[in-house]
């Protein structure tokens, strides 16, 4: 028997497309209008993007720094949450707290205080996006990658099977990369991704440290080009979302329920 | 010389005194269970032998060895959980392999091992499926088998079928029982569950408030009990207060009724002293108004376990709990006045106040 589908769900169904997909397709149209007539049809902007060498530039600059900053905090916060679930849970209210902080310090404000902060270190260091930009990505990312491994250690019941790798033999090192990392494995790939997202389009601190990162490109762009921002939108808009899907899959793939009988 | 030694184990959490001063040893093969109610340190103690905690005071020796301060995963031992403890991210085979695979067991050495496991645990067609595709009496073998791939020195069970449903967690503890003999391996079980400890166990401890109330095998534990806590926590027991009249003759007074029990031989005259009688022992009948050796009181409940029925009978001077067959009990329906007969032998005879055990008259 089909179910009949009300009325008013089609209504706001199609206010939430009209709402979401109209600044897309007007986009859309926009970026293949020709740098020359303005005209439709042409993909001349998204040619002259993609021959662009500063715009691959941007995009690897900006891809490294996701890359290395996902690293760096998974590095730094998968053994820290991992020891604080199971041997300090009073301490999760308070980095729970810590985690809140780079959602309500603006970015302008982190920027200046990191230049003044980290103003002595080395140049390999300071001078270096590799080094200053992903220092502070790492803070900006800190909030997201903490709730995705928290919710993803709270899942399982980590202290029975802490305890049941090491009855069996195992060390903290073998415990933590063949028994806890593989079931706490889809939450680290949600941190992952939403550090991916927020590296990928960070604008300020990249700006007021004068690192030619893609946001800066995308920013360049706009200012001097016509039809090309709307191509490089769609272009960011595509990479983003084949980001996600690339999640998803790799979530999908090897995805083990925890806990619990059938 | 025995081959687990728990030396006087002492261990606090803040003002909580979880153990306090337990001392008990295994011999190689025995199978222990630690009884005792929520709270009484049973599991505290079976922590500290695998390793999980450290004890404040004490010590754990095992074959002649102090593993006091020997990490877990260097103490042989293998662990079943009360929670489902399989890795999510392993197979039934791969969590049985594990220990195995940490040990460089490899090839067909480590596949001929879990092989067997799976059939000694009866999963050999489950060997392929992940734990959230097995129920939960399939994953506690599992956890067994894998806990018994090591080879351990001690198998240590914490409450492993508390969370599975009645029929399949005496199914299990019969399994457990069963492969406990086979391999010989020295167990130690913690349970809360009397019928549990008492059925599968070469020796039982009674643990309450982090002290051994008594040690024994589970006829000695069910049939005299040393302490009145360990009366009333194992099984169902009478408890009527009483003093003695004449110790040479037994003779007590309980309610101005005047009863004689072997227990009571040689206890000085006006002690006053606690009857323990198993509700099984407890004779009930209508014929009469009374004679030797009897209370007299009128049934309140019945209470049906199967082959027994379970009556409550209300006497003047306390409420008895009697066990009669089934077909029997439909003779003696609630409201009938009977007359209940007092065994003199097969009670136990306990000093009120020093509760301190009295001869048993069997």
């Amino acid at each position: 028997m089909s179910r009949r589908i009300a009325p008013g769900a089609v209504l706001w169904l199609l206010v939430g497309v009209v709402y979401f997909v109209t600044p897309l397709v007007a986009t859309l149209i926009f970026s293949l209008r020709s740098d020359q007539t303005g005209k439709c049809c042409s993909l001349g902007s998204y040619g002259q993007v993609i021959d662009d060498p500063e715009f691959w530039q941007g995009l690897r600059l900006s891809f490294v720094l996701s890359l290395e900053t996902i690293v760096l905090s998974l590095v730094l916060l998968v053994p820290t949450v991992y020891w604080v679930h199971l041997k300090l849970p009073r301490l999760r209210p308070v980095i729970g707290f810590l985690a809140l902080i780079p959602f309500v310090v603006p970015p302008i404000v982190l920027v200046v205080g990191l230049l003044g902060f980290l103003k002595g270190t080395p140049d390999w260091f300071y001078a270096r996006p590799y080094g200053f930009l992903v220092a502070a990505y790492v803070i900006l990312a800190f909030p997201y990658v903490y709730f995705s491994l928290d919710s993803g250690f709270r899942a399982i019941d980590i202290h029975t099977l802490t305890e049941a790798s090491q009855s069996l033999g195992a060390t903290w090192r073998t415990t933590l990369f063949r028994v806890i990392l593989p079931n706490i494995r889809v939450a680290a790939l949600a941190g992952a991704f939403l550090t991916l997202a927020i590296v990928m389009g960070e604008f300020t601190i990249a700006s007021l440290g004068a690192f030619d990162t893609f946001p800066i490109y995308i920013q360049y762009i706009n200012e001097t080009k016509a039809y090309q921002p709307a191509a490089l939108t769609l272009l960011s808009f595509a990479i983003t979302w084949g980001a996600m899907l690339a999640l998803l899959l790799v979530g999908r793939g090897r995805s083990v329920p925890a806990g619990g009988a059938r | 010389m025995a081959y687990v030694e728990l030396q006087e184990l002492r261990r606090e959490f803040g003002d909580v005194v979880a153990l306090d001063g337990v001392s008990l040893s295994l011999e190689e093969g025995e199978f222990l269970s630690l009884l005792g109610p929520s709270g009484c340190g049973k599991t505290t103690a079976l922590r500290l032998v695998a390793g999980f905690d450290r004890p404040d005071a004490g010590r754990i020796v095992v074959d002649g060895k102090d593993m006091t301060r020997v990490p877990p995963n260097r103490r042989d031992m293998g662990m079943v959980f009360q929670a489902y403890s399989l890795f999510p991210n392993m197979t039934a085979e791969r969590n049985i392999g594990f220990g195995l695979k940490i040990r460089g067991v490899g090839g067909e050495k480590r596949s001929r091992k879990i092989a067997e496991l799976l059939e000694l645990v009866g999963l050999e067609r489950a060997a392929k499926r992940y734990p959230h595709q097995l129920s939960g009496g399939m994953q506690q073998r599992v956890a067994l088998a894998r806990a018994l791939a090591i080879e351990p020195r001690v198998l240590l069970l914490d409450e492993p079928l508390s969370a599975l449903d009645a029929k399949v967690r005496v199914q299990l503890r019969e399994e457990i029982r069963r492969i406990q003999t086979q391999l010989g391996i020295t167990t130690i079980y913690v349970t809360h569950d009397q019928e549990e400890a008492l059925s599968i166990s070469d020796r039982v401890s009674v643990l309450s408030q982090g002290q051994i109330e008594q040690i024994g095998t589970p006829s000695e534990i069910y049939g005299a009990p040393s302490t009145p806590f360990v009366a009333e926590f194992v099984g169902t027991m009478n408890r009527l207060e009483a003093t003695v009249l004449d110790g040479e003759r037994g003779e007590i007074d309980h309610g101005g009724v005047r009863l004689t029990v072997d227990a009571a031989r040689g206890r000085r005259h006006g002690e006053r002293v606690l009857v323990l009688v198993r509700p099984e022992l407890l004779e009930l009948s209508t014929n009469g108004s009374g004679g030797e050796n009897t209370l007299t009181g009128e049934v309140l409940t019945h209470t049906f376990l199967g082959p027994v029925t379970r009556l409550k009978v209300i006497s003047p001077a306390t409420e008895l709990i009697a066990d009669v067959s089934t077909a029997r009990a439909e003779a003696l329906p609630v409201g009938v006045r009977v007359v209940a007969r007092v065994p003199s032998t097969g009670t136990r005879l306990l000093t009120l106040g020093s509760e301190e055990p009295s001869q048993d008259g069997r």
